[in-house]
């Protein structure tokens, strides 16, 4: 194990250069371009041996990946906003025909106006396209879950494509300390093999056919349920990584949450700000808590209405929206799961922080004063308030 | 080796029976040709289209080589990856040999959605052959107009009126695009002639980097014509100029089958119904004429003769 | 006929090539090709043309597969010697 500078971007690229991935194609985009650069560099002089595909468009980065891994290569694709986008139709794909794509995403509002700091708009828009979804907090955590998510993603019980988020700029960009593991404890992890299912002339098989009326759901059926399945993987996964390298994510971070009035859900680098506004407001009296999630598909229900169950009220922290619906895309989820599970805790929406809005403390003060209101006052009297933009 | 006779083609069949394409469809015959000449140690993409949805209609699928379709537009970029794919496992040992990677898509997955990532294989030069089957309209959804689609023609969105002849556009010259991206090979094929095709077809697999066939494939209800008469009306295609045959090996052009006495267009147009509205039309006839004198100049065709 | 979940590939990837045999589509045929060996020159173009492929290299004569044959009619008027015909189903 060894200590080096890295960025979100380079640890990624680290990480797959480590996982001795075959195939690495993606086209660049800020905020992600620092990756892509690295990865081509990696090939370039042979540190990683693999083909980089330079292709001409997002669409077809993740197309040459879902080639590459149906013929059983080792793959990885990164991209961002725009780029994500365009890939949207592809994404369903790599989930119905069960490939082990790797993908990273650094986070980025979407067009219009065009933009190109963080927020979560671009991936909350692929929300149902039957990916594994992780959201990092730090670049440690972005390379950490990067190699991890080989090892779920080609796990016999899962064969479903993964992409990791982490914040565009915000992690993409910020060197830290980064503990890396040994390139051969990487593979021993997260082993190579070659699955039962591939395009290789000796067993002819043919992939993605047609279903039909009679055929298709049951298609779809099984692509859903291996989704909401790879839940047990995943925490096995982050189990035997926190035995080989002490560092384990779980499913959230809880922070004080297990006496407070209120609870902040987050996802991705916010969570970090929203510890320590959480850790002064205590120091006043003030009974706050932040819980920031770290999967968001397979969605963790079940141990995400747990740890909420015992506060009295939830703020959600949305860094995307969902014109038109009574909340944002992580308000729906938690919303929904809390009754489902009949736990009646009063919770309110945020939308803070897009296309790169700063959120600082005192906003995120502004979201624990809201917090606290609806835990005195036992309802909600805004389902969705915006915080941090100029009315 | 070169094909000389039918007889040197495999008598293995690595497709179908059993698909679903129509009675006397060219793309049936085209999908049997390649993967005879391709052989054992060939990985089919194919692009959404007609050849994709007749032939791997679960559970039934009409192919004995490995094969995959993911979408419309990106086949180019899914054979890359696959080429990749086993570039890189050759390399390290994880598999012993590096098939064929042949792409089969129609003139709307590759003139029109596809020609981005047409455009990048092919400037890449990965190691693919590309075969486009033109049938010239999108048959599949119903014979709605490509930029394949030939001057004059009917299709259901290029309905002849009081204000259009029909399709107003002429053909898209994907081997000329081709070529620009200074491919070793290209070359036009159709069904008529079989052995030019797969000669063609072994000569551009050999070939290393992206190559690329733009192969002429009759419609039978596409192109109101009988089911019988598919290998006819692709031979009239040939013999009219309108569809020449040739190569073009390192940029150069080289014609495969010499046509030394053309027959003019009408001979080609009045066995298909959707020109049928051009026959009391002369001044448009005398058009499609004009882009055959063209095509038999450039390609030394010779005059014609009835 | 459905098949459970179970009973699908992951991906539903289909591992038996050529699984379309089962599908006969010689039920689409309304002419049938009628191969007459006495003047057959075994040229192979019937053969080689044949979409589905419904002609077949039997004993080194050139048979026509009814199961499959959708009775296109290409066989019979590509034929250089007229020895194929076309005969409506049922005659």
């Amino acid at each position: 194990m060894k200590t080096i500078l890295l960025s979100g971007n380079t640890a990624l690229s680290y990480a797959v250069k480590q996982l001795d991935v075959d195939v690495v194609s993606a086209y660049p985009i800020t905020p992600q371009t620092t990756m892509v650069e690295k990865l081509s560099e990696y090939v370039a002089n042979g540190e990683l041996n693999a083909e980089f595909i330079p292709v001409e468009s997002e669409h077809s980065a993740l197309s040459s990946v879902l080639g590459a891994s149906a013929a059983g290569a080792r793959v990885f694709t990164s991209t961002s906003s725009q780029g994500l986008l365009l890939m949207h139709e592809i994404m369903f794909i790599a989930a119905g025909l069960r490939l082990p794509v790797v993908m990273g995403v650094a986070d980025r509002a979407v067009s219009a106006p065009i933009n190109i700091w963080n927020d979560h708009s671009d991936i909350m828009a692929q929300r149902d396209s039957g990916w594994i979804c992780f959201f990092a907090e730090s670049a440690q955590e972005s390379y950490d879950r990067t190699i991890q998510a080989y090892r779920i993603a080609e796990d016999e019980n899962v064969h479903l494509p993964v992409n990791l988020n982490f914040d565009g700029f915000i992690l993409t960009h910020t060197y830290e300390p980064v503990t890396t593991l040994d390139d051969d404890m990487v593979l021993k992890y997260a082993p190579k093999k070659r699955r039962r299912l591939v395009l290789d002339p000796s067993t002819p098989m043919t992939f993605g056919g047609l279903g039909s009326p009679e055929y298709y759901f049951e298609a779809k059926y099984q692509a859903i349920k291996a989704l909401e399945n790879s839940l047990k993987t995943i925490i096995e996964a982050d189990k035997e990584y926190e035995r080989i390298s002490g560092r384990g994510y779980g499913l959230y971070k809880a922070y004080m949450t297990d006496d407070a009035d209120t609870i902040l859900v987050s996802l991705g680098s916010v969570g970090g700000s929203i510890r320590g506004v959480v850790k002064r407001m205590r120091r006043d009296g003030l009974k706050v808590g932040a819980l920031s999630l770290k999967l968001f598909r397979p969605f963790p229900a079940k141990e995400l209405v747990e740890a909420l169950s015992k506060t009295n009220s939830v703020v959600v922290l949305d860094k995307a929206s969902s014109p038109g619906a009574i909340g944002g895309p992580l308000f729906l989820e938690i919303q929904a799961s809390l009754k489902s599970f009949d736990v009646n805790v009063p919770v309110m929406d945020i939308i803070a922080g897009l296309g790169g809005r700063e959120i600082g403390p005192d906003d995120i003060r502004v979201m624990f004063n809201k917090g606290l209101k609806v835990a005195a006052e036992k309802k909600v009297d805004k389902i969705l308030d915006f915080v941090g933009v100029y009315l | 080796m070169p094909y000389k006779t039918l007889k040197d083609l495999s008598l293995k069949e690595y497709f179908g029976p059993g698909h679903r394409l129509c009675q006397g469809c060219g793309a049936g015959i085209i999908a049997r040709l390649v993967t005879k000449v391709a052989g054992d140690n060939t990985i089919i993409v194919n692009a959404t289209g007609c050849v994709e949805v007749a032939t791997t209609f679960y559970p039934d699928t009409a192919w004995g080589l490995p094969y995959i379709h993911v979408a419309f537009e990106n086949s180019a970029a899914v054979a890359s990856g696959v080429r990749a794919a086993y570039n890189s496992m050759v390399r390290k040992g994880i598999v012993d040999k590096n098939p064929n990677v042949i792409v089969l898509a129609g003139d709307g997955g590759t003139a029109d959605i596809g020609l981005q990532s047409l455009s990048g294989a092919l400037e890449r030069g990965d190691h693919i052959l590309y075969i486009c089957y033109d049938n010239e309209a999108y048959m599949n959804t119903g014979i709605q107009r490509s930029s394949a689609t030939p001057y004059g023609a009917w299709t259901t969105t290029s309905p002849p009126g009081k204000l259009s002849p029909g399709q107003k556009t002429g053909k898209k010259d994907l081997v000329g695009i081709a070529v620009a991206h200074g491919v070793k090979y290209a070359a036009t094929a159709t069904v008529a002639y079989l052995l030019d095709a797969a000669n063609k077809i072994e000569k551009a697999l050999n070939t290393p980097g992206a190559t690329f066939m733009h192969f002429l494939s009759p419609c039978t209800p596409g192109w109101r014509i009988d089911t019988a008469n598919s290998i006819k009306v692709s031979r009239l295609a040939v013999q009219t100029a309108l569809w020449p045959l040739y190569e073009v090996v390192d940029g150069q052009y080289i014609t495969t089958v010499k046509v030394p006495k053309r027959l003019p267009v009408t001979e080609y147009l009045k066995l298909q119904g959707r020109f049928r509205h051009l026959i009391n039309k002369p001044e448009e006839v005398a058009k499609i004429q004009a882009y055959a004198d063209k095509l038999a100049e450039k390609f030394g065709y010779g005059p014609i003769s009835t | 006929m459905p098949k459970k979940v179970s009973e699908m590939e992951e991906g539903f990837v289909m591992t038996t090539p050529r699984s379309s045999m089962q599908t006969k589509t010689g039920s689409w045929r309304t002419f049938k090709p009628v191969i007459d060996y006495s003047k057959c020159i075994s040229c192979a173009i019937c053969w080689s043309y044949c979409p589905e492929p419904a002609i077949f290299l039997k004993d080194d004569k050139y048979t026509v597969d009814y199961e499959y044959c959708k009775g296109c009619g290409i066989c019979a008027a590509e034929c250089p010697v007229k020895a194929i015909t076309m005969v409506r189903e049922g005659e």
